[in-house]
């Protein structure tokens, strides 16, 4: 390709819908998608219970957030037009005031409080997986993802990032891997973490899934998948030479639609059918 | 010319000439005009790497960094030079010597030989973290070092233990610097010069020499286990030895928290000595101000965790630290609301410094508010590790902090050089560094929105429109950059010069605006004795 044709490509991402018209993927067309869109300013759809508490809890501290930096703009704007050496030539000498200084340190204790509130509610609903039906165990490598199902007889496979070269038209660039992560919707899933060389992170936006996978530790996050689609996520701690080139793609699909991709899955990954291989011994093993 | 007695007597004072003049100084001005030069040199180098990478990242897809080790390598140095080589010597090794024995009425620093060497192991330290970028494959680990990706496995070769060396010797030139200030400002001030008559920036600077004291030795320590693990075999870090790496994080962080008010509280001081200058008022609730600058240095010790909410942490200790780190905001909302509070009924001089006061309260407003949305550890799942936290920090203390050493710079450069800064230029400056940092930074909240994740040199696709912007920002402010070098040249060059001790009238009330401009080599080798509001009432000083 040459540069203009470079160019005419990247153009095309200037245009929302034209983008959207190249990345729909056939199979999950009528679906949702996971990824950032073209020019997006905001966080990405929820596409899960943790998710949307997200987005509530970032509506809610927008509104602060906002009003804040407009209050102090405010008074800034005002006191630069009003009290310029032009418009006010004699400055005052008052140099303090008690009751203003207790205001101004009080009111900000409020609002934090307002704040804190809903952030703590957030904060222990997503802490740990209650009641899960089924877990996956995923490890990090440099620089790609292993996922393991122990409920589904303990089959395990890689996760290879697809080079830019072999990509499918619809396929996003540095989102696709060969095989990905698949999971039923509506399902309460518990997700342990580990790594075994250095520090990465499971990050899947549209899930509010994000969680260190660390060397000797196995962390533990819920998720649970309200809607059907392909959600994407990248490594989202520095873990060297490749960081930017280890997507995680997660598939969303029906529970009967999971059943049959496990009976598929457990013969094409059968090399751990029947072993009862746990991240403590991957770990091991991999010494 | 209150002092012109003593001024005439420093201007005949002998001092060395040439080369020993500044190899072998002990004189705290021109040790500090080293250090404001040393961080010129690095903000060269530091600025070049960012432009380099924005440009990298101007559009998806690989354009010019094809060896990713060195992209990580680029990302690693600009922090680590921006943060120990050019915000920390201007603001403390800078403005901190010229000013603080100026503004207490010491003649000099308590320590000027250990002053000496504080500069010169600095310097020593850029020489190396330079070198560690080019020996070896350089060290691709971030500023933050995280093990096992810095151990000895992933990071072969020297690079690493270059900049772990190059960070303690950095280390130790802060520790001195910090023990300089302390003893300073704890044993100098001037008769009658009490703690609470102190000039605010004094105070930052004292607040902030106690934080290097207790967070550097930290930093020390991590380093020393890094570089055991990396080469004789220990293995605090390694899991297969029974190591840990979030130990790393924590020790890091401990250091890593307080060297963010480490960096901007000597901003506070000077953005306080501006505005009240500028606004010709006092600083209005002067106690808030200093008290607000100790509570944050020392709230700034329990709140480390807070960079480390992805790690696996309990709940319970991340409510702690979410709760812990909220709290920051109260004391930094006094800081803000009085700085707002001495220009409310002030009679307001638009000269450039107070510009970039106002620009910093800007910056620092909008960082502000992003940063108590990144203390709820809740929401934080959505933005670790996401080019947001990139916009929060740039904002808040990055750009802020230049802002800062802008204003100082231009406040006080006819005290130290005795000209004065091409004004109309200057305020051109001002605009265009205050558009490009905002057009650079801002559209990084969106990136970090959509979930964007920080130091990578290609991303989807979809991210390229506020990349690009962001790129477009960073040309913007490169031209702001090379305009303030040329100001700072052609002040030097062909600057009006200053013949007034007190060039910017009644608002300056702080002793360094009662010595003669440029200052002489040595001041207040008699000493003035101060009265109520920091100035001094007598003509000549006391008897012994």
């Amino acid at each position: 390709m040459g540069s203009g044709g470079k160019m005419l490509e990247k153009l095309k991402i200037l245009v929302p819908f034209i983008a959207l018209g190249v990345m729909a993927s056939p199979i999950a067309a009528s679906a949702e998608e996971g990824l950032a869109k073209p020019w997006q300013m905001n966080l990405q759809d929820a596409a899960s219970p943790v998710m949307d508490k997200i987005h509530d809890f970032h509506s809610l501290l927008m509104v602060v957030m906002v009003g804040i930096v407009l209050f102090v703009l405010a008074i800034l704007g005002y006191v630069c037009f009003r009290f310029s050496a032009k418009r006010n030539p004699v400055p005052s000498k008052t140099s303090h005031n008690t009751l203003l200084e207790v205001v101004w340190t009080a009111v900000p204790i409020v609002i934090l409080i307002i704040i804190a509130i809903p952030g703590m509610r957030l904060l222990y609903f997503h802490d740990r997986a209650q009641d899960y039906e089924m877990t996956l165990k995923v490890t990090g490598h440099q620089w790609y993802w292993t996922y393991n199902y122990p409920d589904q007889g303990d089959f395990e496979f890689d996760s290879i990032p697809v080079p830019e070269g072999d990509l499918e038209p619809g396929q996003p660039r540095l989102l696709t891997v060969d095989n990905r992560v698949v999971l039923p919707v509506d399902t309460n899933i518990q997700v342990l973490i580990t790594a075994d060389d250095v520090i990465h992170n499971w990050a899947v936006p549209a899930l509010g899934m994000k969680i260190d996978a660390t060397p000797g530790r196995i962390n533990e996050r819920w998720v649970r998948i309200d809607k059907e689609g392909m959600y994407y996520g990248m490594c989202s701690e520095l873990c060297g030479v490749y960081h930017s080139f280890m997507p995680i793609q997660v598939e969303a699909v029906s529970k009967e639609a999971f059943a049959k991709w496990v009976e598929q899955a457990q013969e094409e990954f059968a090399q751990n059918d029947g072993s009862s291989v746990n991240l403590v011994e991957a770990e091991q093993k991999s010494r | 010319m209150a002092y012109g007695a003593a001024a005439a007597h420093g201007e005949h004072d002998h001092h060395p000439t040439g080369w020993k003049r500044w190899v072998y100084s002990t004189n705290h001005k021109d040790i500090g005009t080293m250090y404001i030069w040393l961080s010129f040199v690095a903000a060269i180098i530091g600025g070049a790497m960012s432009w380099y990478i924005r440009l990298e990242l101007a559009h998806p897809g690989i354009q010019y960094i094809d060896d990713f080790q060195f992209y990580n390598v680029l990302v690693t140095a600009h922090g680590f030079l921006m943060v120990f080589f050019v915000v920390m010597p201007a603001m403390i090794g800078g403005f901190g010597n010229w000013f603080v024995p100026l503004m207490i009425g010491a003649p000099d620093m308590a320590f000027p030989r250990m002053n000496n060497i504080s500069f010169w192991l600095l310097a020593a330290a850029l020489v190396l973290l330079v070198l560690s970028t080019v020996v070896g494959d350089g060290p691709g680990t971030g500023w933050t070092v995280y093990p096992p990706l810095s151990n000895a496995n992933y990071q072969p070769g020297p690079s690493v233990d270059f900049g772990i060396l190059a960070l303690h010797v950095a280390g130790a030139s802060s520790i001195l610097g910090a023990v300089n200030f302390i003893v300073t400002i704890f044993n100098m001030r001037a008769p009658g010069m009490t703690m609470h008559r102190m000039p605010l920036f004094v105070w930052a600077i004292l607040v902030t020499a106690f934080l290097l004291l207790l967070a550097v030795p930290v930093l020390a320590g991590a380093l020393t286990m890094l570089l055991t693990d990396r080469n004789f075999g220990t293995t605090f870090f390694a899991p297969d030895g029974g190591g840990d790496p979030v130990l790393w994080q924590h020790l890091f962080w401990f250091f890593g928290h307080p060297e963010v008010y480490i960096i901007i509280i000597p901003a506070f001081g000077i953005i306080s000595q501006v505005i009240s200058t500028f606004s010709k008022r006092p600083v209005f609730g002067y106690l808030g101000m200093a008290y607000a600058m100790v509570s944050i240095g020392v709230v700034g010790f329990i709140v480390w965790a807070h960079h480390m909410y992805t790690v696996g942490l309990d709940a319970d200790a991340r409510a702690y630290f979410t709760a812990a780190t909220l709290i920051i905001a109260v004391p930094t909302g006094i800081k803000i609301f009085s700085w707002l509070a001495t220009m409310w009924g002030g009679s307001i001089e638009f000269e450039t410094p107070m510009l970039c006061a106002i620009g910093f309260i800007w910056l620092f407003v909008i960082g502000g508010v992003t940063g108590v949305l990144l203390a709820n550890a809740g929401i934080d799942f959505a933005m670790h590790d996401t080019y947001y936290v990139v916009a929060h920090f740039h904002y808040v203390m990055a750009i802020a902090a230049i802002f800062a050493m802008f204003a100082g710079w231009y406040y006080w450069i006819g005290k130290m050089s005795g000209r004065q800064y091409p004004d109309l230029l200057s305020k051109v400056q001002f605009w265009v560094f205050f558009i490009g940092v905002n057009v650079l930074f801002f559209p990084q909240h969106f990136l970090g929105l959509a979930g964007m994740p920080r130091r990578i040199p290609d991303y989807p696709d979809a991210y390229w429109g506020w990349n690009y912007v962001s790129s477009i920002g960073a040309l913007i402010t490169a031209v702001g950059t090379f305009m303030f070098f040329y100001i700072v040249w052609y002040t030097y060059r062909s600057g009006k010069p200053v013949t007034a001790d007190n060039p910017w009238g009644e608002g300056a009330t702080t002793l360094e605006w009662v010595v003669p401009s440029p200052a002489p080599f040595h001041t207040h080798e008699e000493l003035p004795v101060i009265g109520s509001g920091g100035r001094p009432t007598t003509q000549a000083a006391p008897a012994e």
